[in-house]
């Protein structure tokens, strides 16, 4: 399969140069080619896709005009679609077929979409590595014993692969954002309530975010115009008007002013380092002016964060009883068990002003800190992860693994603030680096508006694995 | 500080068995030294925030919508009887 984008497949179906089943069968194809070696799918959905595909040519035929119609979409399996298994990768919902779809998946349906297949994960999304799956962890496509980072790895990978062009994940803090940046492909999270998370299976209500992983920028503002706006299902979601995402793509960026942070810097490995500078150069050169930022050390936002996500959780998981659908609690595994534990201690008698309380005062510090920054920069530029892909098994016991690849992410999800990673460069070892634009809250139009200028600059989103 | 791993697993309603309980303490140690640091940052006079939205007391019109039929409510428990949910005891004879 070469190299694709959707706006074009869009256009080919329009013009009937390719039906929607000729669209999906060549996803089809790539998945049972790929597949084996990458694992990337929890569930397939072909057949019932194939129904839709053929509805999807009908209504072409016919004049209607969707702005998804006949586009396969590979999911994350955390995403709630009616009569499609959904697992969040864990034992617990081995069987669970939801009677709903999630306002996401509903919203992707409506615009025409079809989705093909429920991807791989991190079990509940608790992990950045898709390691921690209860069907076994995915592979990354540029190097088969490396991780394809998590939690939405699955999801990236998938997207990396070829297998579709549309890939949906969700991200608390960094689960869509690390893994494209370890799978070269862009990952976008949203502002926190910009995309309803009814439907999703939660992991932190204050936090998660869904958001899509394509192989382009302008793909995935195409996808988050068909994904955003509010939900009567979810009171956090925003009232504010969307607005057109693919509008000021093209819109020169010599009037942003791009923040860059020492404190991003100064922790990850030199090869990102170099190719962060080399992006540097890049926006410099679209006439974008830089600007030293100092902000709130990251090391504080993963504490914050490690408690509230924990806290979080424990508060989730404590519904899976059993008793109206899934399995017992006996089978949540290692992970989840950690994460319930920790959340459930620093919510106790005696430890909850100590910890919960703490995290939350100091939340609000960071989030004064990113205004601060704000009312200096238009955007944030930083490193997506402190390395690239980390090798298979490189989570065992350690209890911290997501929370320090995450390092550079947690601030901004605290904040429920919008960003984006798209592919800057690759290491020697020919495995992807990621850059990441960070956003002030519903900041995605000059989000996105500048991580395309970026791509048109370069060329790093046009290379594809070999597999 | 150690951490009473019966009592957190009791409130979690979880079963933690005896020889994973030693490793989950150290592990779980390990995650409280991190989250420590934060004691180093002044946040006196700062108050929390709990949510991001700005948005305040929202509520939906007090209407009655659709909802699950019954059957669909029980299409994934193993726990029906007589369409009931069938639980645990909770008082004891």
């Amino acid at each position: 399969m070469t190299q694709f984008t959707l706006k074009q497949k869009l256009s080919d179906l329009k013009t009937k140069k390719i039906s929607a089943v000729e669209l999906l069968n060549e996803s089809i194809e790539q998945i049972e080619k790929t597949e084996p070696k990458i694992k990337a799918l929890i569930t397939t959905n072909f057949q019932k896709a194939l129904n839709e595909a053929k509805d999807a040519d009908e209504k072409i035929q016919k004049g209607v005009n969707l702005p998804l119609l006949g586009i396969p979409v590979i999911i994350k399996d955390n995403f709630c679609v009616k009569d499609l298994k959904t697992t969040a990768a864990s034992k617990v919902l081995e069987n669970f077929v939801p009677p709903y779809d999630s306002t996401v998946a509903a919203k992707l349906k409506k615009s025409g979409a079809i989705i093909i297949a429920k991807a791989n994960m991190d079990a509940w999304a608790h992990g950045s590595s898709t390691e921690t799956s209860d069907f076994g962890p995915t592979k990354n496509p540029w190097n088969l014993n490396y991780l394809p980072g998590g939690s939405s790895g699955g999801t990236a990978a998938s997207i990396s692969a070829s297998q579709a062009l549309v890939g949906i994940g969700s991200e608390t803090a960094g689960s869509i954002r690390q893994p494209a940046s370890w799978c070269g492909v862009v990952g976008l999270k949203p502002t926190y309530g910009r995309v309803s998370r009814f439907g999703v299976v939660a992991m932190a209500s204050s936090l998660d975010s869904p958001g899509p992983i394509t192989r382009c920028v302008e793909d995935a503002a195409i996808v988050l115009q068909e994904m955003a706006g509010w939900d009567e299902k979810d009171a956090t979601t925003s009232q504010k008007g969307v607005p057109n995402y693919t509008k000021n793509l093209e819109n020169k960026i010599n009037n942003l002013t791009i923040g860059i942070s020492d404190d991003y810097f100064n922790v990850v490995d030199s090869e990102v380092a170099d190719k962060l500078s080399q992006a540097i150069t890049v926006f410099q050169k679209l006439g974008a002016k830089i600007k030293k930022v100092s902000l709130f050390p990251p090391k504080y936002a993963v504490a914050v964060y490690t408690i509230i996500q924990r806290a979080e959780v424990s508060s989730n998981l404590a519904r899976y009883d059993g008793i109206r659908y899934g399995n017992s609690r006996d089978y949540f595994r290692d992970e989840a068990e950690r994460r319930i534990m920790l959340g459930t201690f620093t919510l106790s008698s005696g430890y909850y002003d100590q910890y919960y309380n703490k995290a939350l005062k100091v939340r609000t510090e960071i989030i004064n800190d990113f205004n601060n920054a704000f009312s200096k920069v238009d955007l944030i530029l930083g490193p997506t992860c402190p390395t690239t892909a980390m090798p298979l098994g490189a989570t065992k016991n350690q209890a911290m693994f997501g929370e320090l690849a995450d390092l550079l992410m947690e601030p901004s999800s605290i904040a429920g603030l919008c960003g984006i990673s798209l592919p800057c460069g690759f290491s020697n070892n020919g495995l992807p680096i990621g850059l990441q634009l960070i956003g002030p809250q519903f900041g995605e139009e000059i989000l996105l508006n500048a991580a395309y200028k970026f791509e048109q600059e370069t060329n790093f989103h046009n290379q594809m694995p070999i597999l | 500080m150690k951490i009473n791993i019966s009592h957190i697993a009791k409130l979690a309603n979880l079963k933690i068995s005896n020889d994973k309980k030693n490793q989950l303490e150290q592990q779980l140690e390990e995650t409280i030294d991190y989250i420590n640091q934060l004691q180093e940052v002044d946040t006196t006079g700062i108050l929390e925030t709990n949510q991001v939205t700005g948005l305040l007391n929202v509520t939906r019109d007090d209407k009655s919508s659709k909802s699950f039929t019954q059957k669909e409510a029980f299409l994934n428990s193993k726990n029906e009887y007589k369409g009931y949910f069938k639980v645990d005891a909770i008082l004891e004879k």
